[in-house]
């Protein structure tokens, strides 16, 4: 047995513009993928799941390569821009300290100089660990397809594991996160087998604010990760903390709500009925740990 | 498969190869330019030996393929001591006895090194950090911290 199988034989491609590498991935739907950081697609050809003819090589391509901050708009974030990068950002720290800290948690600091939240988002693994930062912060993926430049609202892009609504041609170049709501305070609990840089077993991202739309005076969003086919907003959770005064007892019946919401798989990982328990308990510590942020 | 030739600079020795686009820079390293130093764990990013410098920053070179390398500078682990003296954590790590089987040693040399250059001052949690990426069966990673934390101090005193 080949215990250090070699990759595949494909062919690697560096297109000059994003117009090139739309129609290229285009015309090669089953046989040719974008390709940013590749620590996660190496992986999984070397063993054998996927085998590709042509790896499209987007890094470089137009505003791949921007980390832009504007006070008015925004955090624009490159496809190309690596992990390691949004964490030694002073702005991303400063607005948006939540995806800065899911980042960090991602496996080491070695693979997240090639890791990139883009590919992390367009792998769409119900794992992905700064999935959930981007979701409760109303991400936006701005698309290079065959008929030009388009947006996607995160809300409504992953359709399954693995499968997002993109298609043949299809190039993520950017993430756009608007600015972050007023006083708002976030926390990322991410259970692995070990402390650092393991898969999550179960992942929970809260954001809350205040907000005097909702009955409570205060809006909660909240993403988990490892627990369904996707990465799960569990909209009931967030609505009965809209609508409820909010108390130890109303975040404690919110975390069972998301625990109902999950739909977990028993694996290698973690058990299914573990994963649900988990998403309870810590879904309500995420939840307390805003809520003592905000008021505290 | 075509073939790409590219040029990169490897412990600052500017380098033409030749390599397919499956082979990934680790493969390179060994294979065709023999610096046997870097070495394979595991090929999927998890262990850590294969960590060299690309562009100035760690990655596992199991993890990226040669040819996206074209016009990078590459360092591994022949290239951190000069002529005359080892890099500091390579002296520190055989004072400590940071090495049993070595295996690991080449990549935990380039990430602390790596850690040592954007942080002269790490504490042990960022040093532990740091060094998640880079497994060691042998020694239970003690004195390999301890050995980081003394390069750190040997670094500021020279400074």
């Amino acid at each position: 047995m080949n215990t250090h199988p070699t990759l595949p034989e494909f062919d690697y491609l560096r297109p000059r513009t994003l117009a090139e590498a739309s129609e290229f991935l285009s015309r090669h739907p089953a046989e040719a993928r974008p390709f940013l950081g590749g620590t996660d697609v190496l992986v999984r050809m070397r063993d054998g799941f996927l085998s590709p003819r042509f790896l499209v090589d987007v890094k470089g391509l137009d505003g791949t390569n921007d980390l832009r901050f504007d006070s008015r708009t925004g955090l624009t974030l490159g496809a190309a821009v690596s992990m390691n990068r949004v964490i030694a950002s002073a702005e991303v720290r400063t607005h948006y300290p939540l995806l800065a800290e899911a980042c960090r948690s991602v496996a080491s600091y070695p693979l997240r100089t090639r890791a990139t939240v883009v590919g992390n988002i367009c792998n769409a693994s119900p794992a992905g660990d700064t999935i959930g930062a981007c979701l409760v912060l109303e991400g936006v993926l701005h698309v290079h397809g065959v008929h030009g430049p388009r947006e996607e609202r995160l809300g409504s892009f992953f359709l399954g594991p693995g499968k997002t609504i993109l298609n043949a041609g299809d190039i993520v170049t950017s993430l756009h996160l608007p600015l972050p709501p007023k006083a708002c305070a976030g926390v990322y609990i991410k259970l692995g087998r070990n402390q650092l840089g393991d898969l999550s077993i179960v992942g929970v991202t809260a954001l809350g604010h205040p907000d005097s739309s909702c009955r409570s005076g205060y809006r909660f969003r909240l993403a988990l990760a490892s627990v369904a086919p996707v990465p799960l907003v569990p909209a009931e959770a967030e609505k009965h903390l809209a609508d409820h005064p909010i108390t130890t007892e109303s975040l404690r019946e919110a975390a069972q709500l998301a625990s109902d919401a999950c739909s977990p798989i028993d694996d290698v990982r973690g058990s299914a009925r573990y994963r649900r328990l988990m998403v309870r308990n810590l879904s309500a510590k995420a939840l307390r740990q805003v809520w003592s942020q905000l008021t505290g | 498969m075509a073939l790409h030739e590219i040029h990169v600079t490897i412990n600052d020795e500017p380098e033409q190869v030749t390599v397919p686009a499956n082979m990934t820079l680790m493969r390179m390293l060994r294979e065709k330019l023999a610096l046997t130093g870097t070495k394979n764990g595991c090929s999927a990013g998890e262990c850590g030996a294969c960590t060299v410098l690309l562009n100035g920053e760690p990655v596992n070179s199991c993890m990226v393929l040669a040819v996206e390398c074209d016009g990078a500078r590459i360092v591994s682990v022949e290239g951190l001591a000069s002529e005359e003296r080892l890099a500091p954590v390579q002296e520190t790590i055989l004072r400590q006895g940071g090495v049993q089987c070595g295996f690991c040693t080449p990549g935990i040399l380039i990430s602390a090194h790596a850690l040592l250059q954007r942080n002269s001052n790490p504490g042990e949690d960022e040093i532990r950090e740091a060094l998640v990426g880079n497994l060691c069966r042998c020694t239970g990673y003690v004195r390999i911290i301890e050995s980081v934390k003394e390069a750190a101090r040997m670094q500021s005193a020279a400074s």
